[in-house]
């Protein structure tokens, strides 16, 4: 049995958030099937380079699956056709000799192109800023366990947290609509004690800046919860959305 | 009333005037197919039953104002909800699949909106803005003489097909927009959705079929 296989890559290339962008054809000979997809983008980068061509641009850090980095539709599926994984977790293996796979970076109006696969996913960090966080002050630690927190609460808490901010919901998204991430950042501290004093400003600012940075309308289709590399379930949407109407009837935030 | 605006204008806040609205229109469709349900047992229970309804008076006129009144937001909220949609990815992908979350209902939603919208504006031109004074004329008069007619039998039976695949969507969509989705009963919310669907589809869909056998 060969290790090895070749593929031809339809890779979009594009310089900046002016240029229109199109998809280059490279065919990539001897790719290692036990290399992952960005090694395959490496090797690829040092023929180009070797050539003295322009190299593909890709975003990647960890390369474990953790960082939230690295991320492209492959053959029009975010990070790729296998679940519950990020683009760098996907390995070359899981394609066969002669496959034609496209490459594509996220597309949302929210998300300019930096450049080929790269994108500014700084808008994700907006809707962090506009209520992601506890305020606490400085002081002697608390006692442990002062603050009871029941197992499957601190569990929901904990999957919600999983979210590494990668954007693939959004990417996946046929409306463009961030609100699995909004809904994973609200969702793991509304169901802390520490996360409730600024619920209320939480859910709707966070919900706000959403829309105020151009994300779309969420409208259930559930093509987030499919590519999630974390397995970040619609429920935390639907939580999102009873913190927004608690807030909205039942809090002072106006 | 600031915050009301404020509300109802985040995407949130949309969606939550789609759920409401369109909810409410799954109740509507249950009493009209109940009522509709009279046509099975002859001419003389199909007609005492208009009777009763219309007996209501105003009472019909205001319902049929607030079917007005949800229609207008259903539909104004779900072309806002369309376009900004489109808007938020100016640059489609070229190759994209679905990742296995989308159905045939969420992915025709607008559309099977826009077909249901035409569909009644000619199922309300059809029987509820006719002359009805002459005597020889009586709903179940007008309702055997449409459907003795094939075209309005079939294009009958495609609406309330598209009705039933707007609302296999639509009702548990509803429920979670709502807020209402926990694994204790989400499986029982989408089980209604579709097995409401087909009874909305064939429920409204052999009316039709039995109106023109009668015919
Ligand atoms: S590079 Fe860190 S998650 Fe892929």
């Amino acid at each position: 049995m060969s290790d090895t296989i070749n593929i031809t890559l339809k890779v979009w290339r594009q310089k900046g958030a002016d240029d229109k962008g199109h998809f280059e054809t490279i065919p990539v000979k001897d790719v290692e099937t036990h290399m992952s997809f960005l090694e395959m983008l490496d090797t690829v980068n040092e023929q180009l380079a070797l050539e003295g061509k322009d190299i593909i641009a890709f975003d990647n850090d960890c390369r474990e699956g953790i960082c939230g980095m690295c991320g492209c539709l492959v053959n029009g599926i975010a990070h790729g056709p296998l679940k519950a994984m990020t683009l760098c977790q996907l390995h070359m293996r899981k394609f066969s000799d002669g496959d034609t796979i496209a490459v594509e970076p996220w597309r949302a109006k929210a998300f300019k192109v930096v450049k080929d696969l790269v994108v500014d996913r700084s808008p994700l960090d907006k809707i962090i800023q506009a209520g992601g966080y506890i305020s606490a002050n400085t002081g002697g630690a608390p006692d442990a366990n002062s603050l009871p927190i029941p197992m499957e609460v601190a569990e929901k808490a904990m999957d919600a947290a999983a979210c590494i901010g990668c954007g693939a919901c959004v990417a996946a998204c046929p409306n463009a609509s961030a609100m699995l991430f909004t809904s994973a950042k609200v969702s793991q501290l509304a169901l802390l004690p520490q996360g409730r004093p600024e619920a209320a400003k939480r859910a709707i600012n966070m919900i706000r800046t959403h829309d105020a940075c151009g994300f779309g309308n969420c409208t259930n289709e559930r093509e987030c919860e499919a590519v999630c590399p974390k397995e970040i379930k619609i429920t935390n949407i639907a939580r999102l959305n009873r913190e927004f109407i608690k807030a909205s009837i039942g809090s002072d935030v106006m | 009333m600031n915050w009301v605006t404020n509300t109802f204008s985040t995407s949130i806040g949309k969606k939550l005037l789609m759920a409401i609205t369109g909810l409410s229109f799954c109740g509507f469709l249950a009493v009209h197919l109940i009522g509709n349900l009279t046509i099975y047992g002859g001419q003389g229970m199909f007609l005492s039953y208009v009777e009763h309804l219309h007996s209501l008076g105003v009472l019909v006129t205001a319902a049929e104002w607030v079917l007005v009144l949800l229609a207008i937001v259903h539909i104004a909220m779900g072309l806002t909800l369309f376009f900004q949609n489109l808007a938020a990815r100016p640059v489609r992908y070229e190759v994209k699949k679905a990742a296995g979350g989308r159905t045939i209902g969420s992915a025709t939603m607008p559309y099977t909106g826009i077909i249901i919208l035409l569909f009644i504006i000619i199922h309300l031109l059809t029987f509820r803005f006719v002359d009805k004074t002459p005597v020889e004329i009586n709903d179940y008069s007008i309702l055997t003489a449409t459907f003795s007619q094939a075209g309005f039998v079939l294009l009958y039976i495609a609406a309330v097909i598209i009705v039933a695949i707007h609302v296999s969507h639509g009702l548990w969509s509803g429920f979670q927009t709502l807020g209402f989705n926990h694994s204790k009963y989400m499986p029982f919310i989408m089980g209604l959705g579709i097995v409401f669907s087909i009874i909305v589809g064939i429920g409204f869909g052999f009316i039709p079929i039995y109106a023109s056998i009668i015919a």
